[in-house]
């Protein structure tokens, strides 16, 4: 079977998305799976240029790739014990990895089949790809500024809710 | 030909990996990386729906960078809370928090 671009491009991204998906579970030590958490942020980047949504790939690579994953590794800088090859242990409990296994698993397959079942509609229109940051921003300053505004207002308590909770009791 | 289930198919894997992780993980920052991996999941099948089924002009687009602001917003915070726990107990060991257990 000869597999055209597309589809080598797409599991070529998908595969590497994965395995990295995989080391940020796995892995033993939170290092690893901060910077493996790096690299699921650009294969996931790397998906929305693939399906045309370039602006989205920049800000997940900018917000994502960027900004969240250094907040993640100074929080386990400051918390981080010496011996780092044990930082990031599995839960002992059998029981647990066996439920969040069990889990995980029955949401695989479910959703798996449900997405197998699915009759999809046709597309409505054709995808207009060349200003999508256009479409976004009239989108977002037009029908939905009001959720643009809570958004823009969660941001603010959430930094102002950072600060205060990790700053901590001034005279314990 | 790659369509619409495929990247839906990739999404749901991710929610999987995810979903395992805030199961298996004592470390409560570990825990919160999980918590990232799904809502990435969630975002690849916005963007996907977006790209394959068109309801709107955007309409995908838009939903996944609501998502992305929420999520900053829950990392800061919980990362502080993380950062607050850990000056009175010392860990970050999942098994250690108990505050609220009597």
């Amino acid at each position: 079977m000869i597999m055209n671009m597309d589809s080598l491009v797409f599991l070529i991204i998908s595969a590497f998305t994965i395995a990295s998906a995989l080391g940020v579970v796995l892995s033993r030590n939170i290092i690893h799976s901060a910077l493996a958490l790096i690299l699921t942020f650009l294969g996931v980047a790397m998906n929305f240029f693939d399906l045309g949504a370039s602006f989205l790939g920049l800000v997940q690579i900018l917000v994502y790739a960027g900004a969240i994953s250094v907040l993640i590794i100074f929080a386990i800088m400051l918390v981080m014990k010496p011996d780092s090859a044990a930082t990031n242990p599995p839960t002992p409990s059998r029981d647990t990895h066996f439920i969040g296994g069990l889990l995980a698993w029955l949401v695989m397959i479910g959703v798996g089949m449900a997405i197998g079942l699915t009759r999809w509609p046709a597309m409505a229109s054709e995808p207009a790809e060349a200003d999508a940051v256009g479409t976004l921003a009239t989108l977002l300053l037009g029908n939905y500024v009001v959720a643009f505004e809570a958004a823009a207002i969660l941001l603010l308590l959430a930094a102002v809710g950072a600060i205060i909770l990790a700053k901590g009791d001034e005279n314990p | 030909m790659i369509g619409l289930n495929h990247y839906l198919l990739l999404g749901t894997v991710l929610f999987g990996i995810g979903a395992y992780g805030v199961f298996a993980k004592r470390n409560a920052i570990a825990v919160l990386m999980s918590i990232e991996l799904m809502l990435n999941a969630v975002n690849v099948n916005f963007v996907a729906i977006n790209r394959f089924l068109q309801p709107a002009a955007g309409m995908g687009q838009l939903f996944a960078i609501f998502v992305i602001v929420v999520a900053a917003a829950e990392v800061a915070v919980g990362l502080a809370l993380i950062i607050s726990i850990y000056r009175h107990r010392k860990s970050v060991d999942l098994n250690d928090f108990n505050l609220l257990k009597w």
